[in-house]
């Protein structure tokens, strides 16, 4: 293991994945084969929870020699210059270090939030405002999703990422494209030829466990009027 | 979260998920995730394809000591805060954020008929503004010549599709011309945003177009 040297947490923060804990060949137990790739997801994952946890500097780095290139490469290709798409990735980076505990490995690989990061920070730069985000569905310190959940969606992500290597040129060309931001909306088709359903469905499935155990840790509150008549 | 009966078309949301909507359309997706997690789980299934994409993108060469840079940049950075989430009021986090807090907040303009509205903001890319429907009361009858979003955020109204209640969104492609009417109880509010300039056809609102900048 590379990250040998943590002392044992004592909290548990964005996930229950543990940094020295559960080694990705743990993702075999669910009785299903498993490839490289999809353990590779589940490692990213665990890396940024180690940040959350322990502020782990060498699984920052780790991450960071997989996905400060491809953010780059994702910020030039989307028009940046060289020494602004360096700056820039670098703000991404520091980003993922100081937001990792809001990181919900249920619902996103780590390849998916860092490129929300940078999708969102590359239209901050270009459009010079603040683009309008949603609300934030952050696990609470006490509560963490389930491990069997993590695995699930960690392995979606590697088959989704499979499935759009295996798209021919031309359709994969397309939606390289549309996420660049080279294609106005008007030009994407969102039907992408891609199973999306599984994974829609298991994000679905993890907002409502979230709702769930936010609601069960929350002290009832006093409803406003304005909540009431909301309904 | 609401029952939502209207959602949002999978072709918004991708180009929300890609950064391609103009701000005002940007402000009703956020606003309306913010409101269902139906939509939540499509835009992040969206998102999934654009961490992949990312994923294998072929690597950029960066400068020697750029994780060192980076390195010494996190050393220096708190663990964020927490993150903003409301409980409770009408409007959702980001729309609190363009009006400057929620509804007792806004600054309402009469645009004739008892219906009274506010630009949030409006640019070449498209208007942003909230709408406040008297219960019972026709909006002023429009058209328009590109895509209009209109999510309720209070009240419903009723138009040719149905009727839209809290989190319910509408998207009206150019040259529809539809007459939504709120329903009786209490007024209709809504987000609308357009990615061209409303026309309305009534002789009143037309006479105050160019002064409240519809």
């Amino acid at each position: 293991m590379l990250l040998a040297n943590d002392p044992a947490p004592e909290t548990v923060a964005a996930a229950s994945l543990t940094p020295t804990g559960p080694k990705p060949e743990r993702a075999q137990l669910r009785g299903k084969t498993v490839t490289a790739r999809e353990t590779t997801d589940l490692r990213w994952a665990t890396l940024v929870a180690a940040i959350a946890q322990n502020q782990d500097r060498e699984a920052f780095a780790e991450l960071f020699r997989h996905f400060a290139p491809r953010v780059k490469a994702f910020l030039m290709k989307s028009g940046a210059d060289e020494s602004l798409a360096e700056e820039c990735m670098q703000d991404v980076m520091v980003t993922l270090w100081r937001k990792a505990h809001m990181y919900d490995p249920s619902r996103a690989s780590a390849a998916t939030w860092i490129f929300t990061i940078a999708r969102n920070r590359k239209i901050d730069l270009l459009r010079r405002y603040s683009r309008p985000e949603p609300e934030d569905l952050p696990w609470g310190p006490e509560q963490a999703p389930d491990q069997a959940d993590v695995i699930a969606l960690q392995q979606d992500s590697g088959r989704l990422a499979q499935a759009i290597a295996k798209l021919p040129a031309k359709q994969r060309e397309l939606i390289q494209h549309a996420y660049f931001g080279e294609l106005s909306h008007s030009d994407i088709a969102a039907e992408t030829g891609l199973p999306l359903g599984t994974i829609k469905s298991r994000i679905r499935l993890a907002l409502e466990r979230l709702r769930h155990s936010m609601s069960q840790s929350e002290a009832p509150q006093t409803r406003t009027k304005q909540d009431t008549t909301d309904q | 979260m609401t029952d939502i009966q209207h959602h949002v078309p999978d072709d918004l949301l991708m180009g929300y998920a890609t950064g391609a909507l103009p701000r005002a359309f940007d402000l009703v997706i956020a606003t309306h995730v913010s409101l269902s997690d139906e939509a939540r789980a499509r835009l992040e299934a969206y998102e999934a394809v654009g961490g992949a994409v990312l994923d294998t993108l072929d690597e950029a060469d960066l400068s020697d000591d750029c994780l060192q840079k980076t390195l010494a940049m996190v050393g220096d950075t708190a663990r964020s805060d927490r993150p903003i989430t409301t409980s409770g009021g009408t409007f959702p986090a980001p729309l609190r954020a363009a009006v400057g807090g929620d509804e007792d907040a806004v600054r309402w303009r009469s645009v004739g008929a008892g219906v009274k509205q506010c630009v949030l903001y409006s640019d070449d890319s498209g208007t942003a503004r909230l709408l406040r429907i008297p219960a019972g009361r026709a909006m002023p009858e429009h058209s328009h010549h590109g895509t209009e979003m209109t999510l309720v955020l209070k009240g419903a109204f009723r138009d040719e599709d149905g009727v839209f209640s809290r989190g319910d969104i509408e998207v009206a492609d150019a040259e529809v011309s539809h007459t939504p009417v709120a329903e009786p109880g209490e007024d209709c509010i809504c987000l609308v945003a357009t990615n061209a300039r409303l026309r309305f056809q009534g002789l009143l609102p037309r006479i105050a177009q160019p002064f409240v900048g519809i």
